[in-house]
């Protein structure tokens, strides 16, 4: 992989892009104008305006192909890579049982009045997701799913009286940051309740970027197409390095 | 003419168990009633507004006064005797009032006798009659509306939704989709608005993911969708959401503010909100009277399960409620032209022959209930970040819906998997569809499925599951069926979920106006 790049259309370097938005303008030539500039502030020049219609009569939507200017450095990237082993349920089981001598309790939940209950159940429930059990299946893990509109201070309370090595929270609504909101009211409320001998934190979501974990207060955050695997090896992984933290 | 060559025998059979299995919860619904029902009742009497004073925010008066006659005196004879008995014995001009002397502690509410009783019952039922005349009304105006006007020039008719979670921005939304031929507009509900057990007051415009269901909001989008009307010269719809723990309350302010369509579902509320199901049968048998007398629309909610349950598996399921919702609804005094069945087009792009079998479960559910206005409901779990896709399996559902004659086509946006629609997007979903329904012109006239085809094949074999269901269903018992997830995967006991608290049996001698105006088809 070469360090720097541009966005390829049809030729190496030719930094193609493509995007469409709507303005509040109503359609015609210093409509298509504005969106040739903003265009051009992001980068595209040139910038082709190959498309413009009206949406009504104050709104003009846009399509505009054109070559950016940016480059990309490759070294300059930061995402959250995956810093342990995925591991087969069989090592899962077994790294548990050596490390804990019990089993690890997981409570998950989708939290606020967010009812959507198919991605945490995609992680917990037997059935899983993309071809891998869900968590249920491991036999040495206790899973206990809450399911949907869960309140923070039901979780807190079920967490503690399960004595929940690790706490896993969904939230897919994120209209008016809800996400955001909701995951930092839980961990503000593990702290509190628990302080250092909180339950390790996990939030999940579609629209959850994995760099947000800081922010959020969690331990760790997982997005779109998380499979079971991925938690469970990253539970084992924490858990077994944090092992001190954990409550008996 | 019917495609499918369905065996009358087994088509009614399937009628008779549903009916069967209905029966059981028919009568639970008829023997309690609940306080969102008895918080209807006093709304169709004519209380508003909300206590402003209160610590814990505006408070519904119907809410004050029903949970003060709860507490003096029970509500297993209804709130309509102790209501109308405290107004004369205190002499007080209106709810409002009375509903304030309550708040101030000055009423003690108790269920009158005699002579007294008999005076309460009569007040009530005068109270209660002007308001279902105000649904009449507006149930003429609408017809007076549509045929003023005129109903959409073809079908299906295109339903659209909007939920910016301000109604100013609804609107605005709203009309630009008219303009561009949306014939419904429906706006969705704020997330967590189905748990609140109260309605609230007033013009809101901070919703989450969805606008609040009040009077205000129903009367500002019909007020503004009665103009668009005039200027696109086509009565346009205004739908909403019978759902939740005030299912019967938005179901009486729908009809007060002339809403022509309403999600109203037997199940959805135990089985995606976790409402108690005996509160959710209870609530919507009396939701669904009053929908009857107000001659809207309503839309059930069978593509739900496809998204957590798979759409090829439970295909017979949706099959199945659809024939419990025809009968709860038929029992509530709903003809078949109010019934918005809904069926969906969810099964997964990946799986081979997906469109065939997408056009078999649509041919069943047309011919099934060829009467009734089907929902025809887009593609939204197998929707993704990839949004060209997803605009290309949205012209193949509008396809689908238009070879097997979909009634009301709910537009699917190509942005389901990612955000809650732009302006673009809906612009943009409405030009498939009218490039697919005008292209496709009078396709379904030339659209004859093989007799032993595969589509009519699969079709009698949903049938076929849907019947060996319903039998289990009525060996084990509705309720014991939910319990055990067969609807949705959603496992949901008779005696868990929210809600539970408000439900009441009711005692002999329990008085509801509302109800019996309503089961009389009286005026007065
Ligand atoms: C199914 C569905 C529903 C079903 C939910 C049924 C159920 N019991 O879950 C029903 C019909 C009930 C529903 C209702 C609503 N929905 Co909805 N729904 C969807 C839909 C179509 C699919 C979601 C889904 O199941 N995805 C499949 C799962 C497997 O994916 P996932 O959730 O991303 O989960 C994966 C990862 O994110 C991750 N993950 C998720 N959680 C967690 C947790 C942990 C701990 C970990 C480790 C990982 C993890 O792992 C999973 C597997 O990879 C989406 C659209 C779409 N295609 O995405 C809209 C969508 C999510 N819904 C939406 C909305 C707005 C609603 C409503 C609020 C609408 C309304 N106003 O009434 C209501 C919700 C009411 C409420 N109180 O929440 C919006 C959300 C917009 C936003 N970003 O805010 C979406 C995006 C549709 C849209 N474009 O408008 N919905």
């Amino acid at each position: 992989m070469k360090r720097h790049l541009r966005p390829y259309g049809d030729t190496t370097g030719d930094g193609m892009v493509q995007l469409s938005f709507t303005l509040p303008v109503p359609h015609g030539p210093r409509a298509d104008g504005a969106a040739q500039q903003l265009a051009n502030r992001m980068g595209i020049d040139p910038a082709l305006v190959v498309h413009s219609h009206p949406i009504g009569e104050d709104f003009t939507f846009f399509v505009v192909y054109g070559s950016v200017s940016h480059i990309i450095d490759m070294d300059a990237v930061t995402v959250v890579e995956r810093e342990y082993p995925l591991l087969t349920p069989g090592e899962i089981n077994t790294a548990v049982k050596k490390a804990l001598r019990r089993k690890l309790v997981v409570v998950g939940a989708c939290i606020g009045t967010d009812a959507h209950t198919v991605g945490i159940d995609a992680i917990l429930n037997i059935k899983g997701f993309a071809g891998e059990k869900g968590l249920e299946y491991y036999r040495e893990l206790r899973v206990i799913n809450l399911g949907a509109q869960v309140t923070v201070p039901e979780l807190v309370k079920r967490a503690r009286a399960e004595k929940a090595d690790a706490v896993l929270v969904s939230q897919v609504v994120t209209q008016r940051d809800a996400h955001i909101l909701n995951t930092q009211e839980m961990s503000a409320a593990f702290r509190e309740a628990m302080g250092e001998r909180k339950p390790l934190l996990v939030a999940g979501g579609p629209r959850f970027d994995p760099l947000m974990a800081g922010e959020l207060g969690v331990d760790r955050v997982f997005g779109r197409g998380t499979t079971p695997g991925e938690v469970a090896s990253y539970l084992v992984h924490a858990l077994t390095t944090r092992k001190d933290t954990v409550p008996a | 003419m019917p495609l499918l060559d369905l065996d009358p025998e087994v088509v009614a059979t399937a009628r008779a168990l549903a009916a069967e299995a209905a029966a059981p919860v028919i009568d639970i619904a008829r023997a309690h009633t609940t306080v969102a029902v008895e918080r209807a009742t006093l709304r169709l009497a004519g209380i508003t507004g909300a206590d402003t004073t209160h610590r814990a925010g505006d408070v519904p008066w119907v809410n004050r006064v029903v949970d003060t006659v709860r507490e003096h005196c029970g509500l297993e004879h209804g709130v309509a005797l102790p209501v109308f008995h405290a107004l004369r014995e205190h002499d007080l001009g209106s709810l409002t009032e009375l509903a304030e002397a309550t708040a101030a502690g000055q009423i003690t509410y108790r269920l009158p006798e005699g002579r007294d009783a008999t005076r309460a019952a009569k007040a009530a039922r005068t109270a209660v009659a002007r308001g279902l005349r105000t649904v009449d009304r507006n149930r003429a105006q609408r017809d007076r509306l549509v045929a003023k006007l005129g109903d959409p020039p073809r079908r299906p008719w295109i339903y659209l939704i909007v939920a910016t979670g301000d109604i100013d921005e609804d609107v605005v939304q709203a009309a630009n989709a008219a303009r561009a031929g949306a014939d419904i507009i429906a706006v969705i509900r704020s997330t967590g608005q189905s748990l609140l057990d109260y309605v609230p007051e007033g013009a809101t415009h901070h919703g989450f993911a969805g606008t609040y269901a009040t009077q205000e909001n129903f009367r500002i989008m019909r007020a503004a969708m009665d103009e668009v009307s005039k200027e696109v010269g086509r009565y346009v719809r205004v739908t909403n959401y019978a759902s939740g723990l005030c299912m019967p309350e938005i179901a009486v302010l729908a009809g007060l503010q002339r809403l022509d369509m309403m999600l109203n579902d037997s199940m959805y509320g135990i089985l995606f909100r976790d409402i108690n199901p005996i509160r959710t049968f209870v609530d919507q048998r009396f939701s669904r009277q009053v929908h009857a007398r107000a001659g809207i629309i309503i839309n059930t909610g069978e593509d739900n399960y496809l998204t957590t349950a798979d759409a090829v598996d439970a295909a017979h399921t949706v099959t199945v409620s659809q024939l419990l919702n025809e009968h709860f609804a038929h029992e509530a005094g709903l003809p078949d032209e109010l019934l918005g069945l809904g069926h969906a087009f969810e099964i997964n792009p990946r799986v081979p022959d997906s469109f065939r079998m997408e056009l078999a479960h649509a041919l069943l559910a047309r011919e099934l209930f060829p009467d009734a206005p089907l929902k025809w409901m887009p593609p939204t779990k197998h929707m993704t970040g990839n949004v060209f896709d997803g605009y290309l399996l949205d012209g193949f559902f509008n396809l689908a819906g238009v070879l097997t004659g979909q009634s009301i086509l709910l537009v699917g946006m190509m942005t389901e998997a990612v955000v809650t629609p732009f302006l673009s997007d809906r612009d943009l979903a409405l030009a498939n569809v009218r490039y697919v329904l005008e292209a496709a012109g009078n396709l379904r006239e030339d659209f004859r499925p093989a007799p032993d085809g595969f589509i009519a094949k699969r079709a009698h074999q949903v049938l076929g599951e849907a019947v060996d269901l319903l039998a289990r269903i009525v060996d084990e018992g509705l309720l014991e069926a939910i319990g055990k997830g067969t609807f949705g995967l959603m496992k949901r006991p008779a005696d868990g979920g929210k809600g539970a608290d408000g439900v009441i049996a009711k005692a002999d001698g329990y008085t509801n106006p509302a109800s019996e105006l309503l089961e009389e088809g009286a005026t007065a």
